[in-house]
């Protein structure tokens, strides 16, 4: 969500060659004030997310590169064109995460094996942790930022987690519901014996499988299978 | 109190929208990693041990590698090396003695990560390895020492009736007590590790500034952590602010463990002099971090001919790993739910921790007491298969009842309610019927059906909450809300909720009008760990009086903006309407006062008695009780095992909030199952062989079974909301042992350790020489003798191993999973 569909050019790997020299570093006490407070984490966060973002690239560029950009690539995220300059060796989930602030894919083990780094990829569910950025070039990208309208309604599959309590601790929910809303898409919802073997790649240590599996048949009718 | 809350919508007892929900779905909340990089952060890593055991005789750095960024900090760079916890045995850094694999030895920490790793090759330890103790009955023989002057942690001697006699002579005396017996059986139950594998891995964000030190990550109990900073660093507590980021589960794990994490990034952001952001990768998690303590119980019983229990002997036995940790605690309440949910004359309970050369072990849902129901719950299948009665039968038989006493002299008075949660456990699973049908065995699979019956004792063992003396706070502020303050965090098991739902209540206020204050050491008081089952029916309990107390302090000030009207109208003033609203009333309170706070601190009730010494008296102000059934079907020719319907009837004294007391049971019962059939953390040489999700497995949406949770509500006076106890231990503790006995029903394989993996379950039927011939299941019993059976399950089991390559992937189904586990499995036996 974010700011990524109203500005031109917010994305940090974007504006980071830009954005260096003019920028005031601010130091760390007054960051430090807005870490201790998780309703600025969470869901009214966004003006200082990005306030952060803004001052973190600032001093990414103040001090040592981080990275050794090795070329750029073209990500349209969430309806947002970016160009971004990456090292050749990243992984999509690292690129969205570190360089575009879209921390809503989570990083559970970044082998492939536990699918809460889940995104759409051209509308199909990839995990992004186990996808080259450089594969992204061009392509589509949705991830959980972008499933529903900022301020809007939330997707039908946002709000049956919500309804069926699907989640705990909620860590692998945004992979959960990206998985679960390609799942329906694909027409992989049509029996409950049906979604947990599509559902069976995102793993929930909190065992809410039950709550995931009412969620989807809840919210399936309203998405439509293609 | 003064007046009592006006009728308002209840909250309590109501499956209120969880307060997390909208944040969590749309991926906005923020768990540590998520929170944006701070001004000159680096990132934190850990050089760790890659032997046992040895002597450190040095670190060397490669000099061909440029370490002009990288920041370095050593065991003599920490003011205090010890992590505080119990004992303070555990060096923050390793020094002179490596006493584990993975132990932590040297801190790096640098801005680009990818140099970062290059840094951790170019770092050697000098180690000269010793011969590690790996086994802990080798260190409770104590050959080798490792650990003080015998190997030993804790050990403690719980004995009741004719055993409770002095030390010396308590042993003969149960002896002869079970020589009395009409009924004697022997046997021992082993249980195995067990990861937490949260799905977030745990991560800490260190810095320093003027206000001092800060740590902020995904953490349990900050207090824990603030004690360890106090301890290292030698701060006051007004200068350590750890705070709790949102935190992606714990189970446990994020309990002690996360200390070390907060104290090494915090050690490389002072020497730095830059925030350090240490997150763990999924690998370093699972090979470091904590896990279930595997265990070993040797029990003998004794009952009459008719079943009446009277007499038990039991040795527990765990492996504590390196360093103490919490074990002493573990051990204990292992100890105190070793007798089970039953009645016994005599008992005579041993109970030993010892430490071996394997990463420390710690906390995990259930805290002990899942190995030794385990234990219990077998060995009375057994004993009922000697009696030749149902297990059913003897657990119901047997199950204490109101002024019963337990093992530990406990006489249970109120809120008891096993007798119940069996008979409800067992009318809605069919139990009787499937279980007299016998094995329905079609083609190659059998199903089958077994019972557990269990007791969770609610918050800390014995004097615990006395010595805790845990807080809560709960402030007015502006409009007519409150705000909770308290140590208690929400790990996903859904506290602000439910605190939110129990102060509204009790304040007579709409849901909306209570927040819930992010946990911070510097601004929340201490409320206790997060641990134990505590938070509802302990931290919950005082929560309701501060809410209730703030409320009708507000309420006075209504009432006395009231009087001087209702005398000037010369009405009744009961009649009068209020003059001041609520909102109005608490705005002119807290203008007039400044700050409007009640704090409450927790006092057990009165009579609660506890004898630390000899281990007497009421060991828990209350248990919940369980009664879980399973029905497995097992497939004859690979022995995988699937549960395919579960049954928990869970006695939880009050349900706040319904849906999510059920979501803890239905998520500890899949964690016991995943425990009990796939979950297994493979050794070799004390380092661990499966260190990831592709082969150490836990269930998937395939393993989890339709979950049918029956809520009992025996109340506990004592609890909030009208009596609610402690739930979220309790479910891991009936899963294994109900699926174990499924699995004899329908195999006759009488498993005695887990976990019951299909190798396990064919080297079991492979060596049932001479299966017994109980009613049902001499059928069986006779196709596991029949060798082509044998061979076939043999040479099945080498294909799966030879497809090892199948296996990657990101699908999680089953067969794959359990594919992948088993080619493992066998890499490491290589």
């Amino acid at each position: 969500m974010q700011d990524k569909t109203s500005r031109p050019s917010p994305l940090r790997g974007a504006q980071s060659k830009q954005e260096t020299a003019g920028e005031p570093n601010t130091g760390g006490g007054l960051l430090a004030a807005h870490l201790l407070t998780r309703r600025q984490f969470t869901a009214g966060s966004i003006a200082v997310a990005s306030g952060l973002s803004a001052l973190g690239s600032a001093c990414t560029g103040c001090d040592t590169p981080a990275r050794s950009a090795d070329t750029s690539v073209r990500l349209h995220v969430n309806g947002t064109r970016a160009e971004v300059d990456i090292d050749l060796r990243s992984s999509l989930l690292d690129v969205l995460r570190e360089q575009l602030q879209l921390t809503g894919a989570k990083k559970g083990c970044d082998h492939g094996q536990c699918g809460a780094c889940t995104v759409h990829l051209d509308g199909r569910r990839v995990a992004s942790c186990l996808t080259p950025a450089v594969q992204a070039d061009g392509r589509e990208i949705t991830t959980i930022e972008g499933l529903s309208p900022e301020g809007g309604p939330l997707h039908p599959m946002q709000q049956a987690f919500i309804d069926q309590d699907a989640l705990q601790c909620g860590y692998c929910t945004p992979g959960q519901i990206m998985a679960a809303v390609a799942c329906v898409r694909e027409g992989n919802a049509g029996s409950a014996e049906q979604i947990r073997e599509y559902m069976s790649g995102n793993l929930c240590r909190c065992g809410a499988y039950a709550g995931i599996l009412a969620a989807i048949q809840q919210a399936a009718p309203e998405i439509g299978g293609t | 109190m003064a007046t009592s809350p006006p009728a308002s919508a209840s909250a309590v007892g109501s499956s209120v929208p969880r307060a997390d929900g909208p944040p969590k779905v749309t991926g906005a909340s923020r768990y540590v990693d998520d929170l944006p990089a701070m001004p000159g952060e680096i990132f934190g890593r850990t050089v760790r041990s890659p032997v046992p055991r040895g002597i450190l005789r040095g670190v060397r750095f490669d000099p061909a590698f440029d370490w002009s960024d990288v920041t370095v900090v050593l065991a003599e760079d920490v003011p205090v090396n010890v992590v505080a916890l119990i004992l303070d045995d555990q060096p923050i850094l390793g020094t002179g003695k490596v006493n584990h694999a993975y132990e932590p030895i040297v801190l790096l920490g640098c801005a680009d990560r990818l140099k970062l790793s290059r840094a951790l090759q170019a770092v050697t330890l000098d180690i000269d390895p010793l011969p590690p103790v790996l086994d802990m009955r080798a260190a409770l023989e104590g050959e080798e020492i490792l650990w003080g002057t015998d190997n030993v942690i804790k050990r403690y001697l719980i004995t009741k009736g004719c055993a409770d006699a002095e030390r010396e002579r308590s042993e003969a005396a149960i002896d002869a007590a079970l020589a009395r017996c009409e009924v004697v059986v022997t046997g021992t139950y082993a249980s195995h590790h067990q990861e937490q594998l949260y799905i977030e891995p745990q991560g800490v964000i260190a810095w320093w500034d003027e206000a001092g030190a800060h740590a902020t990550g995904s953490i349990q109990c900050p207090f824990y952590v603030q004690k360890a900073f106090l301890k290292a660093f030698g701060l006051p507590a007004d200068r350590i602010h750890i705070t709790q980021s949102v935190t992606g589960g714990g189970f446990g794990g994020k309990e002690e463990y996360p200390s070390i994490i907060a104290l090494h990034a915090a050690l490389l952001a002072r020497k730095s002099g830059r925030p350090v952001r240490m997150i763990y990768d999924r690998t370093e998690d699972i090979e470091a971090t904590t896990k279930r303590h595997p265990a070993s119980c040797e029990i003998t019983s004794g009952c009459d001919r008719d079943g009446t229990l009277r007499a038990l002997k039991i040795r527990v036995l765990m492996d504590g790993g390196a360093y103490a940790t919490l074990s002493q605690v573990v051990l204990s309440r292992g100890a105190l739910h070793a007798s089970g949910a039953y009645r016994w004359d005599d008992v005579w309970i041993e109970a030993t921790a010892v430490a071996t050369n394997t990463p420390p072990n710690g906390a995990f849902r259930g805290f002990g007491a899942p190995q030794t129901i385990w234990a219990i719950e077998r060995h009375l299948d057994r004993v009922a298969g000697e009696l030749g009665c149902d297990p059913l039968d003897l657990k119901a038989k047997n199950v204490l009842r109101p002024g019963d006493s337990t093992a530990t002299g406990q006489v249970l008075r109120e809120s008891v309610a096993g007798e119940e949660c069996i008979a409800k456990a067992i009318a809605a699973s069919g139990y009787r019927q499937k279980r007299a049908a016998g094995p329905v065995v079609r083609g190659r699979v059998a199903r089958g059906i077994g019972l557990s019956v269990f007791m969770h004792g609610a918050g800390f063992t014995g004097s615990g909450e006395r010595y805790y003396k845990g807080k809560i706070a709960v402030d007015l502020a502006p409009g007519g809300r409150l705000r909770i303050r308290t140590a208690s965090t929400d790990i996903g098991q859904g506290t602000e909720t439910v605190f939110r739902q129990i102060a509204a209540d009790a304040a007579g206020l709409p849901l909306d009008r209570v927040e819930f204050e992010v946990p911070c050491t510097t601004t929340v008081p201490d409320s206790g760990p997060t641990v134990a089952s505590r938070t509802v029916m302990v931290v919950g309990s005082i929560l309701e009086a501060a809410a209730r107390e703030l409320a009708s302090r507000v309420r006075e000030e209504q009432e006395a903006a009231r009087q001087p009207r209702a005398a000037q109208e010369g009405q009744a003033s009961s009649a009068a309407p209020p003059a001041l609203s609520f909102e109005e009333a608490a705005d002119r309170l807290l203008a007039r006062e400044g700050k409007v706070t009640s704090l409450k601190q927790y006092e057990p009730p009165s009579y609660v008695r506890w004898d630390d010494e000899a281990y007497k008296g009421d060991a828990y102000p209350c248990f919940g009780w369980a009664c879980d059934v399973a029905e497995v079907e097992v497939d004859l020719d690979t022995f995988e095992v699937t549960v395919v319907d579960f049954w928990s009837a869970a006695d939880v004294g009050k349900a706040i909030h319904p849906v999510m007391c059920k979501g803890q049971i239905e998520g500890g019962s899949l964690q016991a199952i995943g425990w009990a059939l796939s979950e297994e953390i493979v050794w070799q040489g004390g380092k661990i062989r499966n260190p990831r999700m592709t082969n150490y497995i836990i269930p998937t949406s395939l393993d989890a079974p339709p979950f049918h949770v029956v809520l009992v509500e025996a109340p506990f006076p004592f609890g909030p909301g009208g009596g609610a106890k402690g739930i979220g231990e309790m479910p891991m503790d009936g899963g294994a042992p109900a699926v174990a006995a499924a699995v004899e029903h329908a195999t006759g394989i009488a498993a005695r350790a887990l976990p019951l993996t299909p190798e396990r379950l064919f080297e079991a039927a492979r060596g049932a020489e001479a299966p017994r011939t109980a009613a049902g299941r001499g059928e069986r019993a006779r196709r596991y003798r029949s060798s082509s059976t044998v061979r076939r399950a043999r040479s099945i089991c080498r294909r799966s191993r030879g497809c090892s390559m199948r296996s990657g992937g990101r699908s999680g189904s089953r067969a794959r999973r359990r594919g992948a586990r088993r080619a493992s499995a066998a890499r490491a036996r290589c």
